[in-house]
């Protein structure tokens, strides 16, 4: 993998294919924990770690656990327990090494394990098929993308508080709005990268058009429209 | 039990007054065969999980011996059918399966079938629990088909309901000299809808709220 290419990665992860803004992975905290920037903050940091760290972990269990023993369907059961244990593990150690740092992030652990966000990176590295390195590069794009946003929208929310608004519209609905408009620049990166599985196709798709020159080749001698055009 | 039926459906969305299960009403209201699709694998899973857990509560003892695991049992229940359910589609429904994707799986991580699983199913009898699972269920369908119907009519100028039955609104369109705006099918369109109809709702619950207000106040003066 060369340096491009994971540039490629990381800017259609992070901006592109934002993880809340394009895919809509995460949308609950997105809204439920962006009112402050500390607490957006704190939450952004747990998902960044738990999001890699996750999806390492179930990225080889698939491929040397459920692949090898012919157990794929069970992955959706088989990842929310290993999410579950993990943020529990990453707890107690947090508790036992680093106390100033649980007393900030601890209240955001335990609501990670139901946050669709590590789930579904986690199920969409597997459904894709990505190898390793890729696999990585798109966990810690999502992790970033997904600190972004939150940071970005909790400022503006912070801003929106004190602004006089008609009533209807205070609190969520406009901060949905909000997120619309956030979603339009995030669009507008388009043709910064191509998508990481539009690259894999254009290769494929290049590798067909190849193989159909070699072939057509043959067929060219006998084609009569070559002539016609002569005359 | 009727109600408990109806409660669901306005009184306590869990979209539109709880904001619960907002990813899949963002992400697979593109058009209105997607969100019924979702409606019905959500249903499904949100009904079965409510029977089985008010049914393992229902033992005193098995209560007890759980007590401190049972968010963890909730889960692998929740996970086990939800795998059901994606095996099923993907038998019988693989384009809607496809066409849904990761969000099938996602209703493992969806807060309304935990929250109904902690806040109604552990204390209640399997029927209720049953009844409260389909009121939910259908309750969030609703919401999503809105969503949806709203995103395909005004995005894409078309009804798809299953399969080929698809209504194509493009004649209307024409006749109007409109074109259908695709913005609504992309993804900003989605949290600019969602925003909108809870921007109504907001509106109409104030005004309930001013005229029981004003209600009140003329009732003191009489008194």
């Amino acid at each position: 993998m060369n340096m491009a290419q994971v540039i490629t990665i990381l800017i259609s992860t992070i901006f592109i294919e934002n993880i809340i803004l394009s895919q809509f992975l995460g949308i609950c905290s997105f809204l439920g924990v962006s009112k402050k920037r500390s607490s957006a903050i704190g939450m952004s940091i747990s998902v960044l770690v738990v999001i890699i760290l996750a999806t390492l972990v179930t990225w080889l269990l698939y491929n040397y656990v459920l692949v090898v023993f012919d157990l794929v369907y069970l992955k959706t059961i088989i990842f929310i327990l290993v999410i579950a244990s993990l943020v529990q593990i990453i707890e107690i150690i947090i508790k036992k090494f680093a106390p100033s740092l649980y007393k900030s992030l601890g209240i955001y652990l335990p609501l990670i394990t139901t946050n669709c966000a590590i789930l579904g990176i986690a199920l969409k590295t597997v459904n894709y098929g990505y190898g390793f390195g890729t696999m990585l590069l798109y966990a810690i794009g999502s992790g970033i993308g997904y600190f972004v946003v939150m940071y970005i929208f909790s400022v503006i929310r912070e801003e929106l508080e004190q602004r006089n608004l008609p009533k209807a519209m205070k609190g969520i609905p406009i901060a949905l709005v909000v997120a619309s408009i956030l979603a339009i620049l995030f669009s507008r990166y388009v043709g910064i990268a191509p998508k990481v599985e539009d690259e894999e196709e254009a290769l494929r798709e290049t590798y067909v058009i190849e193989n159909d020159i070699v072939e057509d080749e043959n067929i060219i001698y006998y084609d009569h429209n070559y002539e016609d055009l002569n005359i | 039990m009727k109600d408990n039926f109806l409660k669901g459906f306005f009184k306590e969305n869990p979209l539109f007054t709880m904001l619960l299960g907002c990813c899949p009403a963002l992400a697979v209201t593109t058009t209105v065969e997607n969100a019924i699709g979702m409606t019905l694998a959500f249903t499904f899973v949100v009904v079965l999980s409510n029977l089985f857990i008010s049914l393992i509560n229902i033992n005193e003892k098995i209560k007890e011996l759980i007590q401190p695991v049972r968010i963890a049992v909730y889960i692998v229940i929740i996970a086990t059918l939800v795998t059901v359910v994606e095996m099923l589609m993907e038998a019988y429904f693989p384009s809607l399966y496809s066409s849904l994707g990761v969000f099938i799986s996602l209703i493992t991580v969806n807060c309304i079938v935990l929250g109904r699983a902690e806040a109604y199913a552990s204390k209640n009898k399997p029927l209720n629990s049953i009844v409260d699972g389909l009121s939910m269920g259908l309750g969030y369908g609703m919401a999503i088909i809105m969503i949806a119907f709203l995103r395909e009519v005004l995005g894409a100028g078309s009804i798809t309901i299953w399969g080929s039955a698809k209504l194509s609104l493009i004649p209307v369109f024409n006749f109007l000299r409109i074109e259908p705006i695709s913005f609504f099918v992309s993804s900003p369109g989605a949290f600019l809808v969602l925003g909108l109809i809870l921007g109504v709702i907001q509106a109409i619950n104030n005004k309930k709220v001013l005229k029981n207000k004003n209600k009140r106040q003329s009732k003191k003066e009489v008194k």
